[in-house]
């Protein structure tokens, strides 16, 4: 379960240009390259395009590649260059730097699930009955159903797309917040605030879910 | 500085007492509200429960004609 054994084991057989581990690491990756890719381009095909151009790369790049970082992050980085190149060929620029919005000011939990700010005891705290309560009870098959899956993808397809992007990239694609950050062109403070904010979502379309189911 | 944190403040400073990011003295006060406070040690659990599990929701396969592509892509580049 050594993950970076693994990726030498991986890699030896790439070298000796094994097919099994080329389609082990596309069926890994591929995905994860289109979604980047198409931070930078558009079209859907053009995306398409742009990470088969950086997988011939990667094959190419094998024998140049030193371990020094990740294999994923090897590929991440071969995979923004061609993107952004391409991007700058389109003409589209990210300017993801727009999304530094009011930050602070929007709850992420209803304001209603608090006693009143101007209370004589407990102001701010949670108002009895409406304090989250354990999901330790919630049975596997249920906190890991399908249902509960597709829930959470639902929940994350209905975000605004920069919420929706700094999720998918931290908490899916587990990326480091400085590979986030740029990505997308954001400070730490907005990626971490977009981060909360996604979250929190899911969270309550999680609580809501499971209130249902029990 | 020895305010009490509430509630309402505390679960908008979850993601960055997650992320280890906040300074000594807020951190402190975080904790000190955790261990009075049930509603806000669950609400933090369902937050760490919920990014365990948006780490497991994987929808993506690839199609046949994606396979095929980068199948084709290897056996070009093993040929030459």
């Amino acid at each position: 379960m050594d993950a970076k054994l693994d990726e030498i084991a991986l890699l030896n057989l790439l070298r000796q240009m094994d097919e099994t581990a080329f389609t082990q690491l596309v069926e890994k990756y591929h995905s994860f390259l289109i979604r980047i890719a198409r931070i930078y381009v558009q079209d859907p095909t053009t995306a398409e395009e742009v990470a088969q151009e950086a997988w011939l790369a990667v094959l190419h790049g094998l024998d140049r590649f030193e371990g020094r970082s990740s294999l994923k992050t090897w590929i991440l980085t071969i995979l923004t260059n061609k993107a952004k190149t391409r991007g700058q060929r389109e003409n589209r620029t990210v300017s993801y730097t727009e999304w530094e919005e009011s930050v602070q000011s929007e709850p992420t939990v209803d304001p209603k699930r608090f006693k009143d700010p101007l209370a004589h005891e407990w102001a701010n705290h949670w108002a009895s009955g409406l304090e989250p309560v354990s999901w330790a009870g919630i049975p596997e098959d249920v906190s890991l159903s399908q249902e509960t899956m597709n829930l959470i993808l639902k929940t994350i397809d209905s975000l605004p797309e920069n919420q929706r992007l700094v999720i998918t990239l931290h908490d899916q694609d587990e990326l480091s917040t400085q590979e986030i950050c740029n990505i997308l062109g954001i400070s730490e403070t907005n990626q971490r605030v977009l981060l909360h904010r996604a979250r929190a979502k899911v969270r309550q379309a999680l609580e809501n879910y499971f209130q249902l189911e029990h | 500085m020895d305010v009490e944190m509430t509630c309402k403040e505390l679960v908008e400073l979850v993601t960055d007492y997650l992320e280890g990011i906040l300074p000594a003295d807020v951190r402190t006060r975080f904790e000190n509200h955790l261990a009075g406070c049930d509603g806000c040690t669950n609400y933090l659990e369902q937050m760490r429960q919920t990014i365990r599990l948006t780490g497991q929701v994987r929808e993506e396969n690839l199609t046949p004609q994606q396979r095929e592509d980068l199948l084709s892509l290897f056996r070009d580049w093993k040929r030459n």
